[in-house]
């Protein structure tokens, strides 16, 4: 099966470039890319329109509730929303009702997403047993059965005894550990960032200082250990000088934020907004432009959508007991598009962030556009405006903090191995 | 001047004209429960509901008092016995509650933003009678009558409020409503009871007492807090009252004719002295109580003076 995606906007992250040209896909692989890509004998045509052909999104840190929380979001519903959102490949969190810590669970999840997900699944096993930052989890047997990284969540493994014991043997395997740094004691009950908004609001808070104290401590156990790691989400003006040193000492660090870090502030929650209620808790102005700043110079690798449904009742409730997340699959492009618009980040850097970077920390093979790698692949309008309604959401959650915001850019096609899983109606 | 709000959530949205036409109708209501029929029928025919989901004796009182007081149909629910402890959310309550059609429903609720929530899910008026450590608007609003009726003005005064700041949804509508009204405010207390950002709400910070009253005007004693003390806040209660406790020594600092005012309940030996507290010359404590009957009445007034306007 041969398709000419003719007449797009290549977006190249690898190469920083965007330039007209076309896209031949075979055999669920990208055959060539370029201006001058001809038109094979019995290829399908696809017309492009001067459009965007980027390489699919590779959501690191989707949070699908299954085992055990299915009415929030089925692999199938949150497979169709990654489709829709451009995303075609979601590395699947291991924080579920029930933990994904054994190879059992994982091979589950594999199974499960390979059946019901339009879109690629890469699974993501726990740190420790139950995520109760005791016993490491069967690092290699989960390895083997195919998960691409090690995070116990948004749970702080307290020990820094057990937390290095899992670097170490992570280490020896290969693997990748994701970790959550805010400080636990600092945050424990907090809901909002300190200052005077949150006072205000009389909200119990945290100062952002607690992301750096936490990213202190992982980063002085990386260079102990020698792991691979990951910070999940740096959302703090302060803790960017450290990542700063630790990358430029050469360890293996890389770090990412989420796409509601990158676009919304304290402000944002308002008179008690549930949906904007995050974990770590939106920043200030000043910490927001400095992470988008961090993103562009790729000092923060990754962007995310950090998706994490939650059902109406968990977010009807006063601000302190309301659940944390919100959804993000088929908002997080056009939200980056604000970045986009406001001049902050090029479609090259974005997708830098939200393709490349992640697939090759992950070491899958998508997230570029270019021949042999697979046809992952998304064709989307940046310019095209819509307003959002929650309830047009394909999730089975619908709290996204974007409900009634202006946003610009729509997924028009998206492609996984070369097979369409979505073409705007 | 009108009193534009179909609720009283705060002293957040309040224009200082709206706080003046509060305090003025309850200068009325002073006067009017200081006479013998101690009755008027501005409610009558409605019906006032007081939720409260956090133990209260003195608010849910006064409340009660001054809705009876005005002729509304009052009904009390302890919440804290019944249906959350059955696991219906605040809403499911709010919704069940708004099915009987009350037109005034007094809240108050533990955790910060709870009344907003049910205001926006309810067709009636609501009263915040004190969610978490937000807001606690009609308390500012009978500070603020007594220190007008003691003080004769309400602006240009230098006003001492002392302690628990980081907990206290008091101090909080206090400042915000002194602010507006463009006097002077300063907190004093241990910095680890101040909340943070507590510099940019256009105060002065003191820790401690003898700087921070010094020519004060008003001087505002907190409750120690010792249920939400769960953390060490303080070293000893012993060491807040020599460093914190108001007596006479410290209050020495402060102008001679400043007035002490506290919200209640007191802890005697705590937060503030005992003689202290009962010298009428000094402590307009007991004025604060009356004059929160007056405050309430006229809120509940304006308020359903827009609900029938904008049922008309």
């Amino acid at each position: 099966m041969t398709i000419l995606i003719r007449d797009v906007r290549l977006i190249d992250p690898e190469a920083g470039t965007e330039a007209r040209g076309n896209l031949l896909v075979r055999d669920g692989l990208i055959a060539a890319v370029g201006p001058g890509v001809a038109l094979p004998e019995g290829a399908a045509v696809i017309e492009g329109g001067g459009k965007c052909l980027a390489p699919g999104i590779v959501d690191l840190g989707v949070k699908v509730g299954e085992p055990g929380e299915r009415h929030k979001e089925s692999f199938r519903s949150a497979g169709l929303a990654a489709a829709a959102g451009g995303i075609t490949t979601m590395v699947t969190r291991p924080d579920t009702a029930d933990p994904i810590d054994s190879p059992e669970q994982l091979e589950f999840v594999a199974r499960r997403g390979a059946e019901a997900s339009p879109v690629r699944i890469a699974p993501m096993a726990t740190l420790t047993r139950r995520r109760e930052g005791r016993e490491m989890v069967e690092i290699g047997f989960l390895k083997d059965a195919g998960a691409v990284a090690f995070t116990d969540g948004d749970r702080v493994v307290q020990s820094t005894k057990v937390f290095s014991r899992c670097m170490t043997y992570a280490r020896s395997l290969g693997a990748l550990v994701i970790a959550h740094p805010q400080d636990p004691g600092l945050s424990e009950g907090a809901a909002a960032t300190s200052g005077k908004f949150a006072s205000l609001r009389g909200l119990p808070s945290v100062s952002p200082m607690a992301e750096r104290m936490a990213l202190d401590r992982d980063l002085a156990l990386v260079e102990m250990t020698g792991a691979r790691y990951h910070a999940d989400q740096i959302t703090t003006a302060r803790a960017l000088p450290r990542l700063e040193r630790a990358k430029a000492k050469g360890l293996d660090v890389t770090a990412g934020v989420s796409i509601h870090h990158l676009t919304l502030n304290a402000l944002d929650v308002g008179d008690y907004r549930t949906f904007f209620k995050l974990k770590p808790p939106l920043r200030d102005e000043d910490d927001r432009l400095a992470v988008v700043e961090a993103v562009a110079g790729g000092l923060i690798d990754v962007i995310c959508s950090m998706h994490t449904p939650q059902d109406e009742e968990s977010k009807r409730l006063p601000f302190e007991e309301a659940a944390s997340g919100a959804v993000g699959l088929e908002t997080l492009l056009p939200a980056a598009m604000r970045l986009y618009h406001a001049g902050q980040l090029s479609l090259p850097q974005l997708f830098r962030a939200m393709s490349t970077n992640p697939a090759r920390r992950l070491g899958l093979p998508g997230g570029r556009l270019a021949a042999g790698a697979p046809a992952d692949l998304v064709l989307f309008d940046p310019d095209a405006p819509l307003v959002l309604d929650r309830f047009t959401l394909r999730s089975k959650s619908k709290n996204t903090p974007f409900d009634g915001a202006r946003l610009q850019g729509r997924v028009l096609r998206t492609w996984v191995g070369g097979t369409e899983v979505y073409a705007r109606g | 001047m009108r009193f534009r709000h179909s609720h009283l959530l705060g002293i957040e949205p309040l224009a200082p004209d709206e706080i003046r036409a509060v305090l003025d109708l309850a200068d009325d209501y002073v006067a009017l429960n200081r006479s013998a029929t101690k009755h008027a029928e501005v409610l009558s025919g409605l019906t006032q509901i007081n939720m409260f989901f956090e133990a209260s004796t003195r608010t849910q009182a006064s409340f009660e008092l001054a809705g009876k007081r005005l002729g509304a149909d009052v009904m009390n629910m302890g919440m804290q016995a019944s249906s959350l402890k059955k696991g219906e959310t605040l809403i499911d309550t709010a919704l069940t509650l708004n099915a009987m059609h009350p037109d005034l429903l007094v809240v108050r609720h533990p955790q910060s933003g709870a009344v907003n929530l049910l205001a926006e899910k309810v067709t009636c008026s609501v009263l915040n009678a004190g969610d978490g450590r937000h807001e606690h608007p009609t308390q500012a609003l009978l500070d603020a009558l007594t220190i007008r009726r003691a003080k004769g003005r309400l602006h240009r005064l230098t006003v001492a409020i002392c302690g628990d700041i980081a907990h206290s949804r008091v101090a909080r509508s206090n400042i915000l409503l002194l602010g507006k009204m463009e006097n002077r405010v300063r907190l004093i207390g241990p910095p680890t009871l101040m909340p943070a950002g507590i510099g940019e709400f256009g105060v002065e910070v003191y820790d401690d007492m003898a700087a921070g009253l010094a020519d004060a005007d008003v001087v505002m004693m907190l409750r120690l807090q010792k249920e939400r003390m769960d953390g060490a806040f303080i070293p000893s209660e012993r060491e807040y009252y020599h460093r914190f406790g108001l007596d006479a020594e410290k209050l020495a600092h402060a102008k001679p004719d400043a007035i002490v005012m506290h919200p209640g309940p007191m802890n005697r030996g705590v937060e503030i002295d005992g003689t202290l507290a009962d010298d009428i010359n000094r402590s307009v404590i007991k004025d604060q109580v009356e004059m929160g009957v007056a405050v309430r009445m006229a809120a509940m007034h304006l308020l359903a003076e827009n609900r029938r306007a904008a049922a008309a």
